[in-house]
């Protein structure tokens, strides 16, 4: 390896396969592959920050309307049902399914809300400033990890599941909470297609050193 | 983007006496413990991947099975009861003419476990062993494992949905079974395993058997 200048700062490896690249210009809207693995490397998008800060608030305030606001309705001979996200978390409440109950209330609403507070905490004060906020590299280490964690989507089809099973023994209605976690869903996902994760990490380090 | 050597050999971190992060790609003198850009814990191989990889792998499939044993909805219907296990589910949604969702749901809560439990055995068992997939099927392979692995937890939400909703005091009543539990563990600790593995082990038995 003599023959090859080693400047670590403008080396990247990939994180699958181990593979040495040489960091290049990526330019916005393309996207730069792992030689070896083809793992996408980096993926920059234009006034990505913004966005991201812009999806990630709508993202946080999507999932309040969701958690309080009535999510479905269910009728059946005379009998009227309301419930709220908030129910779904305490049916399990009871003696030894309470900790499942802590892990639903986890899996779908704590580590998502935990996640976009976190992307919002390491990006956004970048965006606003220039300077990223203190312990901003933990924040975002965080959000990355919880990636796996937060299970908004599968909850979705999860409701969508048990409405045809209850369909036919009663009417239901969608309230408010339903539609909200739905866009919630949606936004998330745009989230993490704007959202570059090398080139945040890139930048976070230029802006921290300075 | 371009690699560090020549466009036929690949030069790895670790063969060019450097350790790289899994986190955020930056890489560092094979010396540095802690990660100068994110913070994270460097290791040029984690080589007790597999070992966490094969005892979550256990803990899950040891939970799989009261998952299946036991009920996971019980029913209760003008004082009558009823108990569901996962596939008794699935068979009450074929006998409700709801093939759609059935498939969903025996897809989401028995070929997903089980198809995880034996794709994670054969990535762990095929470090180090010459193997019928070539690194890039095995790394396919994983994605998938990663990927599709969380939405085994689908059965998990529609028993939380279902007990949420159909509370009509003596009329219906739903509540989870015990199974419940068992099987989100159970898909919690697989997660795990899969996040335990370390691709970066499928690369290297490639190297050393350029076949």
């Amino acid at each position: 390896m003599q023959d090859t200048p080693l400047d670590t700062d403008s080396l990247i490896a990939c994180p699958v396969c181990d593979a040495l690249h040489h960091v290049t210009d990526v330019p916005d809207n393309t996207r730069a592959r792992c030689h070896r693995c083809h793992e996408v490397l980096f993926a920059p998008k234009p006034d990505a920050m913004t966005r991201v800060v812009m999806l990630a608030w709508t993202a946080l305030i999507l999932m309040i309307t969701a958690v309080f606001f009535p999510f479905l309705d269910l009728s059946a001979g005379g009998f009227e049902q309301h419930s709220s996200i908030m129910d779904a978390i305490t049916a399990f409440s009871d003696g030894l399914l309470l900790p499942l109950s802590f892990a639903v209330a986890a899996l779908i609403v704590v580590l998502p809300a935990l996640r976009l507070i976190a992307i919002l905490y390491a990006v956004g004060p970048m965006m606003i400033g220039y300077v990223p906020a203190r312990h901003a590299t933990a924040a975002f280490r965080f959000a990355q990890m919880l990636r796996p964690w937060s299970m908004a989507e599968i909850f979705i089809v999860g409701v969508a599941v048990a409405l045809v099973k209850v369909g036919g023994l009663a009417t239901v209605a969608v309230g408010p909470a339903f539609w909200a976690f739905v866009a919630l869903v949606v936004v998330t996902t745009l989230n993490d297609t704007v959202m570059c994760r090398l080139t945040i990490w890139k930048t976070l380090e230029d802006r921290t050193r300075s | 983007m371009e690699n560090a050597r020549r466009p036929n050999a690949v030069l790895t971190a670790r063969q060019a006496g450097l350790v790289a992060c899994t986190t955020c790609c930056k890489v560092h003198p094979s010396a540095d413990a802690r990660c100068r850009r994110c913070g994270s814990v460097l290791r040029s191989r984690d080589v007790t991947s597999l070992q966490r990889v094969w005892a979550w792998w256990a803990a899950g499939l040891i939970m799989y099975v009261p998952a299946n044993v036991y009920p996971m909805l019980r029913t209760a219907t003008l004082g009558h009861e009823t108990q569901n296990t996962i596939v008794g589910g699935v068979m009450e949604l074929i006998a409700h003419h709801a093939y759609g969702v059935a498939l969903i749901v025996f897809v989401a809560s028995v070929i997903i476990p089980v198809g995880k439990f034996i794709a994670i055995a054969f990535l762990a068992l095929s470090i180090n062993r010459a193997s019928i997939l070539s690194a890039h099927a095995r790394l396919r392979l994983y994605e998938v494992v990663e990927f599709i692995g969380r939405w085994s937890m689908l059965d998990v939400f529609v028993v939380a949905i279902l007990s949420a909703l159909v509370q009509f005091q003596f009329v219906a009543n739903v509540h989870p079974g015990i199974a419940a539990v068992s099987f989100a563990l159970s898909v919690a600790f697989t997660m795990l395993s899969a996040q335990s593995f370390d691709p970066r082990l499928i690369w290297d038995a490639d190297e050393a058997d350029p076949s």
